[in-house]
């Protein structure tokens, strides 16, 4: 019958929105399913495996494990890591090759974790810092390999 | 498509002048518009609230991403598919080391073919997440996005502790996954299942059982199976006009053919059909998530590739069921470290052109609810 | 007791004692007009603060909560910012219709001000015809959001422009039906008589079924009369960016702004007037100890606790409902809502005649 279809259709509908109300009701009234994460106040702790930035490990005697193979800036899609080498003079006048500046572009990179894949020494590894806005871009360039460092006895 | 309108030659100064001789006036729908979520730019023609035409215009996000994969290693070029569906990053990073491992013949361990079917369904449930809180915004309930965003987060966090990242996550490498799982993984993975199962029918709950809504997407842009199937169609748009053509299910890749899941169809074609499909293909990701997460096998992660993958000569096409669609990525190759030519065939490009023929006669309020039900990602349309 | 009536009526008597009554009249305008201005202000900073943390809180955020004491200055800071913003005027528009919608809008909303007591005798002018008054000039309004929705020269704005057009004047038709149900059991158009007939009851209780229909047709006619969502189709920012509005910035976008929160407070207020009391407190029949102690609460409280509660129901409508497509608002207007409240029209009229309500 048209009239209880109609009384009906008008029923269902309106069960149908105080559905939506109630769910939305309860969220207002439970404060504490708020999920909203107070950032600079509240830093989250990133997982370990978290790719921010490429960084080179130094140890306490300032020596990192980068014998300048160039396998990290060969593997890097877009041209973000530039090895400068250089020939150290060994006490028995052998040359060897070591690197002179780890040159490394932040503002190319896209984090795919692929030059870290690449390194035969865990030279460098993804370190968890995010908070990367500088005022000048030229400070996106950074030098990995800390002054004076040098790389590990027997890292070949 | 890409037919040049009289509304780019010459901008109006009085919108008087902008109705033509039948009373139709052209209006442009982005590149920045609310719903268009990005920069697509649709020329609609209108008479009155109709829409008598709607062109779609690309180019905007263009970064020609074929051409750079051209010069990038077989390896390397896999991180940049990432950019083009980044809300299903991971199904296309999966498209192309199954294309590459096609060429090379490489043998995938069986504990990567689960990972990867793992956090497949996992991006896959992330992506209709999002959908449907976008959905329910383009119908104009700001509430959703925000519970849709809930139980996303939860998954991105997931994948950024075993992944690294949450969106462009560059996990998939020839020959398997990067790193294995997190050991935190399967806790997580089971907790978020728990609390997905409650809080996807608390969706429906707020949204699909909705009067208002039901009306706004019911009967609305109808595609049927003829049309879908002749503008290549995929994907749960295809799957809302009762065109079969789930990838899992028709050319199985990776561990599908073992596990036992649902090709989600419905028959209506309409905006709530496409709607209901997405929902329903949810249940089904949660249960192959479900069937996995405890038959993860041991073994290696990673098959053992050479340094330097080279393809050999010849051609190459592999695909694989994104949550929007079939993606495809065909590989020609001479024989180099960097593939000759590449081509991908991303599922929102064939979607969005059957727009024009869905929204015909349709009012500007369902253009907007068809655009959300087609789930357009534009980076992935215009690559 | 210090009352609000007790306080305007002392300054009423020293003004005409000290002046002339002429320019005691006009100080008494002055007045007025102050006190409306800074109603508005207040009300504005408050309802969008409001607006905001309802939404926050539906929507599992926190909301504003940086500026002042849990966000309570945020939108002072957001006026500031409005206020020193540049007010645009697009080439090609109408520039004097542009400029003036604005302040069509703002006024209609203030003029509607007018006849609503604030508390017991505080009323700006109690008229004759005080309902009728604030229904008949609550309509003008889609003059000025049509003068904005032209004069903008942006084919958004002029959708949106005549989608609201469509829209007020359809569901005026259903609110003025569902005012006239409670006008039928007042009998009198007259604001302070409809609330003196609500002393022992409200008409939402005595009314029976059919001043609850009218109750609920006139919250959501409201909520379409004032542009709100789920039928906020003139702004609906996934289709139309921001409708008539779209081109207004600085100031001007600000007094939009505000008129439809005024606006909202207004219909709210009317709705309280006419099933809830206004700011007459709650009394159960013979109950005298509790209707006793429900008079010491002040009217005036009484009467914004309603409001503000009308105004929490209507946030809770935009903040849970998608949007209605303009085919689909007009059919529930003319299929629904106007059948409804024209059968429950009768249906009052009956209860009324035969003296069935309370």
């Amino acid at each position: 019958m048209f009239l209880s279809d109609y009384i009906s259709e008008i029923f269902n509908a309106t069960k149908s929105l105080l559905k939506g109300m109630r769910r939305t009701g309860y969220y207002f009234t439970h404060h504490k399913q708020i999920i909203t994460q107070q950032y600079p106040d509240v830093k989250q702790i990133l997982p370990e495996r978290f790719r921010g930035e490429v960084v080179m490990t130094h140890d306490e005697k300032n020596e990192h494990a980068c014998t300048g193979c160039t396998a990290c800036e060969l593997a890097c899609p877009n041209g973000t890591i530039k090895i400068i080498t250089k020939f150290d003079i060994l006490p028995d006048g052998k040359k060897k090759k070591a690197i002179d500046t780890f040159i490394y572009h932040l503002e190319l990179c896209t984090m795919c974790n692929l030059c870290i894949e690449a390194c035969p020494t865990d030279a460098i590894k993804m370190a968890q810092n995010f908070e990367h806005s500088v005022y000048d871009r030229s400070q996106l360039t950074k030098t990995l390999n800390k002054p004076g460092s040098k790389i590990k006895e027997g890292i070949e | 498509m890409y037919r040049e309108t009289q509304i780019l030659k010459a901008v109006p100064s009085n919108i008087a002048n902008d109705f033509d001789d039948n009373n139709e006036m052209i209006i442009n729908v982005g590149p920045q518009h609310p719903s268009t979520h990005g920069v697509l730019h649709l020329v609609i023609t209108l008479s009155g609230e109709t829409i008598k035409n709607v062109e779609p215009h690309l180019g905007y996000i263009h970064r020609s991403i074929e051409k750079m994969c051209e010069s990038l290693s077989y390896r390397q070029f896999i991180y940049v598919t990432s950019r083009m569906d980044y809300l299903s990053s991971h199904i296309n990073n999966h498209g192309c080391a199954l294309c590459v491992e096609k060429g090379l013949q490489i043998e995938v361990p069986a504990r990567a073919k689960v990972i990867r079917v793992l956090m497949d369904e996992l991006t896959r449930l992330a992506s209709h997440q999002l959908w449907w809180g976008a959905m329910a915004m383009d119908v104009g309930a700001l509430t959703p996005f925000f519970h849709a965003f809930r139980e996303r987060e939860t998954i991105n966090d997931i994948m950024e502790e075993t992944c690294g990242a949450r969106l462009t996550m560059n996990y998939m490498v020839p020959g398997g996954v990067m790193v294995d799982l997190h050991p935190n993984f399967q806790t997580k993975t089971k907790e978020f299942i728990a609390l997905f199962k409650s809080k996807i029918d608390e969706y429906d709950e707020l949204v699909t059982g909705n009067i208002i809504f039901q009306n706004r997407m019911k009967d609305v842009g109808v595609l049927s199976k003829e049309d879908a199937i002749s503008y290549g169609c995929t994907g749960p748009t295809a799957r809302a006009s009762s065109v079969s053509c789930d990838i899992r299910k028709l050319y199985p890749y990776e561990v599908y053919n073992q596990l036992q899941f649902d090709e989600v169809i419905e028959t209506g074609g309409d905006c709530y059909s496409r709607y209901l499909v997405r929902m329903r293909e949810m249940r089904q990701s949660l249960s192959i998530v479900e069937q996995l997460i405890d038959n993860i096998p041991e073994g290696e992660f990673q098959a053992k590739t050479k340094a330097v993958l080279k393809l050999p000569k010849g051609e190459f096409y592999s695909r694989i069921e994104t949550a929007r669609g079939e993606f495809g990525v065909y590989i020609i190759s001479e024989g180099a470290t960097t593939p000759y030519r590449i081509k991908f065939r991303s599922p929102g490009f064939s979607n969005l052109s059957a727009l024009n023929h869905m929204a015909k006669g349709y009012k500007i309020g369902d253009l907007v609810a068809i655009m959300g039900s087609l789930d357009l990602v534009i980076p992935d349309i215009d690559r | 007791m210090l009352s609000l009536e007790s306080i305007t009526n002392s300054i009423h008597a020293w003004l005409n004692n000290t002046f002339n009554p002429t320019l005691a009249l006009l100080l008494e305008f002055v007045i007025v007009g102050t006190c409306a201005i800074g109603l508005f202000t207040v009300l504005g900073l408050v309802l969008v603060l409001m607006e905001r943390k309802v939404s926050a809180y539906m929507q599992i955020r926190l909301g504003p909560n940086r500026v002042g004491y849990g966000g309570s200055m945020q939108t002072l800071a957001d006026t500031l910012k409005l206020a020193v913003k540049e007010g645009l005027t697009p080439d090609g528009a109408d520039k004097f219709l542009f400029n003036l919608a604005p302040f069509i809008v703002i006024i209609i909303s203030m003029l509607i001000l007018a006849p609503i007591p604030f508390a017991k005798g505080f009323q700006i002018w109690d008229m004759n015809i005080g309902v009728l008054y604030v229904s008949a000039v609550s309509s003008v309004s889609v003059i000025g959001i049509l003068m904005a929705g032209w004069a903008s020269n942006n084919k958004y704005s002029l959708l949106g422009a005549m989608r609201s057009g469509a829209q007020i004047v359809s569901y005026e038709l259903s609110a003025g039906l569902s005012i006239l149900s409670i006008i039928v059991l007042t009998g009198s158009l007259k604001i302070s008589d409809i609330i003196a007939s609500q002393e022992n009851g409200w008409w939402i209780f005595k009314g029976h079924i059919p001043a609850v229909i009218a109750f609920v047709i006139f919250i959501i006619a409201v909520t379409a009369e004032t542009n709100r969502a789920p039928f906020d189709l003139a702004e609906a920012e996934s289709e139309l960016t921001a409708g008539f509005h779209t081109e207004y910035s600085g100031m001007k976008f600000a007094l939009f702004f505000l008129a439809e929160y005024v606006n909202i407070f207004i219909a709210c207020s009317l709705g309280a007037i006419l099933f809830l009391g206004g700011w007459m407190p709650l009394h159960i029949g013979n109950w005298s100890g509790f209707n006793h102690i429900m008079d010491f609460i002040p009217s005036s409280i009484w009467f914004i606790s309603k409001v503000f509660f009308l105004i929490f129901v209507i946030m809770w409508f935009r903040w849970t409902f998608p949007r209605l497509r303009v085919d689909q608002l007009l059919n529930l207007e003319w299929k629904y809502l106007l059948p409804i409240s024209m059968f429950n029209l009768l249906l009052m009229t009956l209860v009324a005649i035969m003296g069935w309500h309370f």
